[in-house]
């Protein structure tokens, strides 16, 4: 497997938007790299990729694809594997990164990441589907874990069971979304420390902040949604400082991809990422 | 039916019952949690349709379009995760429904809009040097070949379609007057720019993008064609990747 090269900073990304092009160009610290969405970099050329080739000059790039479909039952589309592929040859970023997750059924792309039980069927699909993707590739991925809003009566698997089983069979590291972790343990009434403290956290390569959404059930319980259009809540500011304490330092990523902020709003949550990476500095 | 099969089923279809076998985290039926996931759906795809026809989107009205846009993403989901492509069928679904017979143009106008963004992502190419048109006498410059833009995109219409989506997304813009206009989409830069061309342009520039030589393609556009005004757009928006002069 192909060495990756530039190594993603162990400090702190932000997802990157069009409208911070110029600011991040004019001083971008304390970000020292950026994240996209891998289908948006598909076209020929134009704005898009000229600007991505700019960036890449400046910053570490963070692969993120959202349309793979890894979790699906399906055989992986070649064709988008092939855009993929093409993609992080010329661009050769420091990290790729797709979903625990499915999106793609008889042809159609719905354009959401759809959950999956988890068992011993859908486990050794979705480790069939990483080797392929780690394949053609040339290169290991990150998976992420996925918000949940229900669970599947099928599964017999826990998540982070399910997630470490596929890092042991497939090679890949894991994409931590501590606000997925939130999320999904608010809505499904389990412990988010106690899954972080489930996880293979030697596997993380990435760490994930994000905005969520309220919401609620059928039984007025609360039911968060992964929105990414806000600031990042306290509670997950206190899980990343609960991975970190024991994971030690990581990359880590602010994602904030609706209602997209001025440069300023955004830097305030990078700042704050940024100073839970200087504590664990101060003590080490 | 699979867990897939059956989560997918429902997922588009708001008739159709919450799958079995969902759950929340006390094994309680998902009900409304199911819904997340339909809305998340049905609102990225509408949004999609909403960013990339503007100009349809204002002509139709908020609640129409998100209507509108509804049954078409249920009739035409995304092929491909690529989503900058997503919308190419829409412009013919629009002509198809019965209840916007009174907007015939609205189908061309959202062929503008999805020309606009193919041209905004289109391949980077190199721009003539203007001057080897100017060094060729007579006989060689009916003679050249012109090598369009990958971002140039030709749009005809029965219908005053470039000046109705002008008119609509930009202000102080003149009222459309009732006639056919065909629309030439040049990318100078980065930002596509729509443009009217004059009679005989379509034609020409058609011939041009076939191949055929200067002279061939004026041909084509009609007697009496004056090929300068047409040309100088072109050659003013980067709209012409090569110029190949006749072999001596």
């Amino acid at each position: 497997m192909q060495a990756q090269s530039p190594l993603l900073p162990t400090a702190v990304g932000v997802g990157y938007k069009p409208k911070h092009f110029t600011a991040i160009l004019a001083d971008a610290a304390p970000v020292r790299w950026l994240e996209i969405h891998a289908e948006n970099y598909m076209g020929d050329g134009g704005r898009p990729i000229a600007q991505l080739r700019h960036l890449a000059e400046r910053l570490a790039i963070s692969v993120h694809g959202v349309g793979l479909s890894i979790g699906g039952e399906g055989r992986l589309d070649p064709d988008h594997l092939a855009r993929l592929r093409h993609l992080c040859d010329w661009l050769n970023p420091a990290s790729f990164s797709e979903h625990l997750a499915w999106s793609t059924h008889d042809s159609h792309f719905y354009n959401d990441l759809l959950p999956l039980p988890y068992t011993a069927a859908s486990l050794a699909r979705v480790c069939d589907h990483i080797d392929e993707v780690q394949t053609v590739l040339r290169r290991r991925m990150l998976l992420e874990n996925p918000s949940s809003y229900l669970a599947f009566a099928a599964s017999t698997l826990s998540e982070t069971d399910f997630l470490r089983a596929v890092t042991q069979r497939t090679g890949c590291g894991l994409l931590l979304d501590v606000n997925n972790v939130f999320v999904s343990a608010t809505n499904l009434g389990y412990s988010a420390t106690g899954y972080i403290d489930a996880i293979p956290l030697d596997q993380v390569g990435e760490i994930h902040l994000g905005g969520h959404d309220v919401d609620c059930d059928d039984h007025g319980a609360p039911l968060l949604i992964d929105s990414h259009g806000r600031a990042v809540v306290d509670p997950v500011w206190s899980l990343l400082d609960h991975t970190l304490a024991q994971s030690g330092p990581r990359p880590v990523l602010v994602e904030w991809d609706t209602d997209v902020p001025a440069w300023p709003v955004l830097m305030q949550e990078a700042r704050r990422a940024d100073r839970a990476l200087g504590r664990l500095k101060v003590a080490a | 039916m699979t867990a897939q099969a059956a989560f997918h089923a429902a997922l588009l279809d708001v008739a159709c019952p919450v799958p079995e076998g969902l759950c929340d985290g006390s094994g309680r039926p998902a009900g409304r949690r199911y819904g997340v996931y339909r809305n998340n759906v049905a609102v990225s795809l509408r949004d999609a349709l909403d960013t990339g026809f503007p100009a349809t989107a204002r002509l139709l009205g908020a609640e129409n379009f998100a209507h509108v846009a509804g049954r078409f993403l249920r009739s035409a989901p995304p092929t491909t995760p690529v989503m900058m492509h997503y919308g190419t069928g829409f412009p013919a679904f629009l002509e198809g429904l019965a209840p916007l017979a009174h907007l015939p143009y609205l189908g061309d106008v959202a062929r503008i809009e999805l020309a606009l963004r193919a041209s905004y992502h289109a391949a980077d190419s190199p721009v003539a040097d203007a001057t080897i048109l100017q060094g060729l006498d007579e006989t060689a410059f009916f003679e050249a070949r012109l090598v369009l833009a990958p971002s140039v995109r030709l749009l005809r219409s029965p219908w005053p379609a470039l000046a109705i989506w002008t008119y609509t997304l930009r202000p102080n813009s003149p009222k459309p007057l009732a006639g056919a206009q065909d629309t030439l989409i040049l990318r100078p830069d980065f930002d596509p720019e729509p443009h009217l061309l004059p009679d005989g342009g379509f034609a020409f520039l058609e011939g041009l993008d076939r191949g055929h030589c200067l002279g061939a393609a004026m041909d084509q556009a009609g007697e009496g064609f004056d090929p300068g005004p047409t040309l100088g757009l072109l050659l003013a928006g980067g709209g012409i990747s090569f110029i190949h002069p006749p072999k001596e």
